[in-house]
């Protein structure tokens, strides 16, 4: 597949997003009614935290959500998109990923009504329980646009879903701990260290994941064949012509047109600057217990560069079984 | 249920490209709008095709064959292409089986070229709709053209007949029986995609020698010992028979 930019960007903008409103709404459910009474400068940073991350779960959806309607040719249309439910993984996410954001502006603007300090009530739980189930259906809903095109090996396998969740959870816990630290929030007992060591076990998850999918694709025999794709059992078969010379829709669209040396540079960036540098820097800060804005910020943005290489690669690792009708051009 | 398709004979194709340029003609002056040629005339044209042959080489040197693989919309009885629409432009008609691509209601999103396994979707560059093979639905039932008309573009382009047009649901109609009896198969048939195009395998033609032929026995202008008598240094006569 040639990577497509826009889908590169939604994919990982919405996963940071979802991954983000998880920990909110984990944190704001389970994890703060069991660390006791806070301070008053704590709980309002707490407040402050949660409020500051639904505006940046909101923010980056919605960048994710500008950026898929660039993948569009006719993008005017794209209300039809949310007709097919009944059959379209694509259809939908393009109702859920709107009801995600609708839910989570409402849970931030009903977080602000809260007393800073107040026990969590059932309203808001009932609210945070349903932004947590939309961001985990949204994942649901990504995952399956590409886990059900057969035709794609690559992507046709459980473990796109697994992965997708995984890094958007990797990434996200990860930004969430570095938006605690940047918003003050730093001294709320538990907060950062526990969403750090979140982060860790997701980044550790997710390499295993996506090391294993990596080693699938560029190790399984090809189920399709140019001998059943047209017909002819023969061992020995070449294509002489493709019918175009100066390329066609097929060409562009399914080939990335990169060697052997660049992809292969791409996967390694992704997986160090994605997953080995932010699970050392992580570890490490861990063990030191040094939770610094520069170290929890510089360790999300290199990880975010990485993740780029590794969305770049989902979409290149992908061969077309109809790539096997354009081998030669002629 | 009536599921319209196209009988490719591989035996038969030349390759010469005449259902190529025939589609295209057809239906780039449709209603649908033209379908767009960039650089027509350019170092490296490019354009959308419904239809494209193309070339491959089977066996080894010297025991090898040259297969011309003519590739269209195979107009699936389950086709990936349908379901993934998120707007429901691409569908399948109860009908006749066509696959089509409502133009009006496309938003351009690739998916469904990419739930094809066969790569027969395009996306129209100009239009910035998916466009594929509509099996000349605008042809086939038209009452306006004689009946022998009612075909696609391509079927009556091909000069050799190598294309058959017809419902491969009837068993008496002449693609069943061309699939019966010439062993037709289908592209991909691990994808469970179920293509209502088939295509017909090479058939292994020979050329039969009698040796009567060779010798020529009974040929009546075999004279023999009336052969004409080869003089010193006259050149060599009736070189016709040995």
């Amino acid at each position: 597949m040639r990577p497509p930019l826009s889908m590169i960007a939604f994919t990982l903008l919405a996963g940071v997003a979802q991954g983000l409103l998880l920990c909110l709404v984990g944190w704001q459910m389970f994890a703060a009614p069991l660390m006791g009474e806070l301070a008053a400068a704590d709980a309002a940073a707490q407040q402050r935290w949660l409020l500051a991350g639904a505006a940046v779960v909101l923010a980056l959806s919605g960048m994710g959500l500008v950026a898929a309607t660039f993948h569009l040719g006719r993008p005017m249309r794209a209300w039809r998109a949310a007709s097919q439910w009944r059959t379209s993984w694509l259809s939908r996410e393009v109702i859920v990923l709107p009801a995600f954001m609708a839910v989570v502006a409402f849970w931030g603007w009903f977080t602000a009504q809260q007393a800073a300090d107040a026990a969590i009530s059932h309203q808001m739980r009932a609210v945070g329980s349903v932004a947590g189930f939309l961001a985990l259906l949204l994942f649901l809903c990504t995952a399956m646009i590409y886990a059900s095109v057969k035709a794609m090996r690559a992507w046709a396998s459980p473990l796109t879903l697994v992965n997708f969740s995984l890094i958007g959870l990797a990434s996200g816990t990860l930004l969430a701990a570095a938006l605690a630290v940047v918003v003050g929030a730093g001294g709320v007992y538990g907060l950062v260290s526990g969403l750090a060591a979140h982060a860790l076990v997701f980044v550790l998850a997710a390499a295993v994941t996506r090391g294993t999918t990596l080693w699938r694709n560029l190790n399984q025999p090809p189920k399709t064949t140019l001998q059943t794709a047209i017909g002819i059992r023969h061992p020995r078969i070449r294509q002489i012509s493709q019918g175009a010379m100066g390329g066609s829709f097929n060409t562009r669209e399914f080939f990335h047109g990169r060697g052997e040396a660049f992809t292969r540079g791409v996967r390694w960036a992704a997986a160090l600057l994605g997953f080995v540098l932010p699970a050392l820097v992580l570890g490490w800060a861990n063990y030191t217990h040094s939770w610094t804005a520069g170290i929890l910020v510089g360790a999300f943005l290199v990880q975010a560069l990485g993740l780029l290489a590794e969305r770049w690669s989902f979409f290149a690792e992908a061969e077309h079984t109809q790539n096997l009708y354009y081998q030669t051009v002629s | 249920m009536t599921q319209l398709a196209l009988v490719i004979d591989l035996n038969t194709c030349v390759g010469c490209h005449a259902c190529v340029t025939s589609c295209k003609q057809w239906n780039t002056s449709g209603s649908a709008g033209p379908l767009v040629d960039e650089n027509p005339y350019d170092a490296n044209p490019t354009g959308t095709f419904f239809n494209r042959v193309q070339t491959f080489e089977v066996g080894e040197y010297p025991n090898t064959q040259t297969v011309h693989f003519p590739k269209s919309c195979l107009h699936c009885e389950d086709p990936p292409c349908v379901p993934v629409c998120p707007t429901g432009a691409s569908y399948k008609r109860e009908s006749d089986g066509i696959v089509l691509v409502d133009h009006d209601k496309c938003i351009g999103c690739n998916y469904c070229a990419w739930a094809c396994p066969y790569g027969v979707r395009e996306l129209d560059e100009k239009r910035k709709v998916m466009t594929k093979c509509t099996l000349c639905v605008d042809r086939v039932h038209d009452e306006k053209l004689p009946e022998s008309e009612r075909k696609p573009a391509c079927v009556l382009a091909c000069p050799p007949g190598a294309r058959l047009f017809g419902d491969v649901h009837d068993p008496d109609s002449e693609v069943s029986v061309a699939i019966r009896e010439r062993g037709g198969y289908t592209l991909m048939p691990e994808l469970g995609t179920m293509p209502a195009n088939h295509y017909l395998p090479r058939r292994r033609t020979e050329i039969r020698t009698d040796p009567q032929q060779v010798v020529r026995e009974e040929n009546p202008l075999r004279v023999e010992g009336r052969e004409p008598k080869v003089g010193k240094g006259a050149p060599l006569a009736a070189d016709w028979e040995h």
